[in-house]
């Protein structure tokens, strides 16, 4: 071995080092975005979540009608601290249907007395199948379904109380 | 009191480090004896002494818990078990970053001590680099990490009673791995010692290979041991991810293997002088790039670490400076050293080329994948790489790997000819035939598990050749050391090609009383009952599982929720049978009164594990063969010497 062959190595650590460097000073993006924004509702029927409320069905979202899909649980911490912020978008005038997520109905009635109700529907989604299949990996997101079925736009975490225009904004795009 | 001693201990220690180094390269600049060539290695063996002591400090703290210690208050507890209380020592990042330079520092004064082997020169230049790369790793826990620091008001208790981490397992498997880490890191600091003063020879060799076949025993144990935690904690049913927590395992495995098998050929031959150099620096890079990996935080992993950019930085910085050094020098210096000496293609040494050749394909395959999602990150593209990717292609090189590791050791050293083991090639060549004829007929079995039971079959046959026409107690140990390792790859390769190719699985929902069929397994669901913990409570299922009309076997899966912090386990279970494992997991509710039980049936599925422990077995006979021989060899030197002297003296007498 001679030459220039045995500057390969040092060149090619320089080249991960210079990628690594970057990388950490990069601040990390810890959000998992789903492939299916753009795409078709994929195909679900769920039963109701809780008594007072109907289940959904993906057919139900092509009715010209775009919706907020909020897909929350009544064991998560995050979605105390949004629902607020649902109530102040279905007050602006969205419509909301929920997906709980590996809930039981007890809790989701005592939920939604404790922080109000702002769900037109809520489907009882047990083992996530709905979750991973419109490309959700937490909870608690929100999408926003536009009247032909079609996913729009996806919210990952909580919503704030920055979010609510944003989110009215994108639902009136969805309309348009 | 003892927190500060502990510190003080660790300054000292990092003081001689910085001595050791200094005095290091000066004497090795100055090429002749001086005083401060003289200092070296009493200034490696002190600095081992002052950072045991130190460890020792930290373990006396957590010992009697002093909760004015930081680093005791949010790591243990008064209530833990005392094992606990000392294995928390070293689970955390300070804790294990002191291991990691103890172990280190007593190293460097164990060679300081026993290895005379090598030229007074090399010698120093080896503890300079050892002494360079120690310092770095001082001031890591110096001025970012220090374990000893005090809390301003020392907090009334502790916080790490977590139940979870409490785990006997867990307390080893870090520990494990960071001797195999800072074995590499001696071999590492040979190979620059070696470039400093050109001196690759069959001594350098024989030198550093102890200390890279222990680092590949400690290796290899962490390995397998973290597989068979992932295979029974995740509850997944698998037992190898491809997680970059543990391709950041396996890199430096893959690397000390080729390293030592290039060593072999150094200590026997006098060939692959570079080849070994650069392996030796490529080895311990693996190591500090999978702990950057790790600790920084850069990859998503299933494993989940205490993560600081911070932390990141520093490791990065240290790589950058002793691998890049170390790099900048083999660019510099490789091309001056010597060619070692040549061999015809069909020999020993032409096998173990190969064998390297393709195990460092390997390595940059699953180096490659594991780092592919960082590089697509720049450019803002989010992938995972998992195993469609690293099956296959590393199978390219495994394949060829393992056809050649059968024959490899039936060659000559120098050269030989294919036409002498004829008879021995065409044995494996019908094992491996037959082999892949009687499984294609049991079954629809995939083209990779396939492969890896017929080569299965014919490395077993075949690790045991190199024992044919000898008389087995005039065998030396190392060679049973062979032996015993490439059988050990043979079982691992049975249990993984037979767990990927006969698995059944069965998912199945069930009533209390109902009952479901997996392989030969009748598995009733007898009951399904809530049980609490002391942070979680579970759905148990209460199984119990008979072949034919055999006694039943209890199984207990849980599906946990924690609620500190809120998440869900599921407790797997595990009946182990000589021929395979049936594995159960609990899941939720179906409703309408039926529960989710996933069952597996694997068979010989812990012959991969099996296989690893003979695989650790077989270097660890091969230390205790070399280390002999070295011993012997000394001894006769010693004799040979004194004789010598009697000569001169007899013939001055005369």
């Amino acid at each position: 071995m001679s030459g220039w062959r045995l500057w390969v190595p040092l060149m090619l650590f320089a080249g991960f080092i210079g990628v690594a460097g970057y990388q950490l000073s990069q601040p990390k993006n810890e959000f998992i975005e789903s492939r299916m924004v753009g795409r078709e509702l994929p195909y679900f029927a769920l039963r109701p979540a809780t008594t007072d409320r109907p289940g959904i069905a993906s057919a139900q979202f092509s009715d010209g009608q775009p919706r907020l899909l909020n897909i929350w649980a009544s064991w998560c911490v995050p979605c105390v601290a949004e629902a607020p912020y649902l109530e102040q978008l279905k007050e602006q005038g969205a419509a909301i249907v929920g997906v709980a997520i590996r809930d039981r109905p007890e809790d989701v009635a005592r939920f939604l007395e404790r922080h109000g109700n702002p769900y037109t529907a809520i489907g009882s989604d047990d083992l996530s199948e709905v979750q991973f299949a419109i490309g959700s990996s937490g909870v608690p997101e929100t999408f926003v379904i536009d009247g032909q079925g079609r996913i729009t736009h996806q919210h990952i975490g909580d919503i704030r109380e920055s979010d609510v225009p944003v989110l009215l904004e994108k639902l009136r795009e969805a309309g348009a | 009191m003892i927190a500060e001693l502990g510190l003080a201990a660790l300054w000292l220690a990092a003081a001689l480090a910085g001595l050791q180094t200094i005095a290091g390269f000066l004497a090795v600049r100055a090429n002749k004896r001086t005083e401060l060539g003289a200092l070296i290695r009493p200034a490696a063996v002190v600095q081992g002494v002052f950072a045991g002591l130190s460890f020792c400090a930290l373990l006396y703290v957590f010992a009697i818990t002093d909760l004015s210690v930081k680093l005791v208050a949010s790591n243990s507890h008064a209530l833990k078990p005392m094992v606990f209380k000392l294995s928390g020592a070293w689970g955390n990042h300070e804790g294990s970053m002191l291991l990691w330079v103890t172990v280190m520092a007593l190293a460097g004064g164990l060679i300081a001590v026993v290895e005379r082997r090598l030229p007074d020169r090399t010698m120093q230049a080896t503890l300079a680099a050892q002494g360079f790369v120690a310092l770095g790793f001082y001031a890591f826990l110096l001025l970012s990490s220090n374990p000893f620091e005090r809390l301003p008001v020392p907090a009334t208790e502790g916080m790490g009673l977590n139940p979870l981490l409490q785990d006997i397992g867990l307390a080893f498997h870090p520990p494990t791995l960071y001797f195999g880490y800072v074995g590499l890191s001696i071999a590492f600091s040979f190979a620059v010692g070696a470039l400093l003063t050109r001196q690759v020879n069959p001594d350098f060799a024989r030198a550093m290979r102890p200390w890279v076949l222990g680092a590949w025993v400690f290796l290899t144990i962490g390995i397998t041991a973290g597989s068979y935690w992932a295979y029974y904690e995740l509850g997944w049913g698998g037992w190898w991810f491809w997680d970059p927590v543990e391709n950041a395992s396996l890199m430096p495995w893959l690397a000390a293997t080729a390293l030592l098998h290039s060593a072999s050929v150094l200590a026997a031959r006098d060939a692959l002088r570079v080849w070994t150099i650069m392996l030796g620096v490529v080895a311990f890079s693996m190591s500090m790039l999978g702990t950057f990996l790790v600790r920084s935080g850069i990859l998503t992993s299933v494993h989940s670490f205490a993560v600081d950019p911070e932390r990141g930085t520093f490791i990065l910085l240290l790589l950058a400076l002793y691998i890049g050094g170390a790099l900048l020098l083999f660019a510099l210096r490789a091309s001056t050293i010597s060619e070692g000496k040549r061999f015809a293609i069909a020999s020993r040494e032409g096998a173990l080329v190969v064998n390297n050749v393709m195990l460092s394909a390997i390595l940059a395959i699953v180096l490659l994948g594991t780092l592919y999602p960082l590089l697509t990150e720049a450019f803002d593209v989010r992938v995972s790489v998992g195993p469609p990717y690293f099956n296959p292609v590393g199978a390219i090189f495994v394949v060829p790997m393992l056809l050649v590791m059968a024959v490899g050791p039936l060659l000559r050293w120098r050269q030989d000819r294919f036409t002498r083991i004829s008879r021995e090639m065409t044995v494996l060549a019908t094992i491996l035939v037959a082999a892949l004829v009687v499984v294609a007929l049991l079954g629809d079995v995939a083209l990779l598990p396939l492969l890896g039971l017929a080569l299965a079959a014919m490395l077993a046959f075949a690790s045991f050749l190199p024992l044919r026409g000898r008389k087995l107690t005039r065998i030396p140990i190392a060679t049973w050391g062979m032996v015993v390792a490439h059988f050990g790859i043979a079982v691992a390769l049975f249990g993984m090609a037979s767990e990927s190719a006969f698995t059944e699985e069965r998912l199945a929902a069930l009533e209390p009383g109902g009952t479901t069929q997996v392989d030969d397994w009748a598995i009733t669901l007898d009951a399904v009952v809530p049980v609490a913990g002391p942070n979680w409570t579970a759905i148990e299922g209460q199984l119990s599982a008979r072949i034919d009309d055999g006694d039943p076997i209890e199984m207990r899966p849980q599906s946990r929720t924690f609620w500190a912090p809120p998440q869900q386990t599921a407790e797997s279970v595990l009946a182990t049978r000589w021929n395979g494992q049936l594995y159960a997991v609990m899941g939720d509710a179906a409703g309408d009164g039926r529960w989710q039980v996933r069952l597996w049936w694997k068979p010989f599925v812990t012959f991969i594990w099996y296989g690893g422990l003979l695989v650790a077995l077989g270097g660890v006979l091969a230390i205790i063969g070399r280390v002999m021989d070295d011993l012997r060899r000394r001894s006769v030197r010693r004799r040979a010497a004194a004789r010598r002297e009697d000569a001169v003296s007899l013939e001055s007498t005369t």
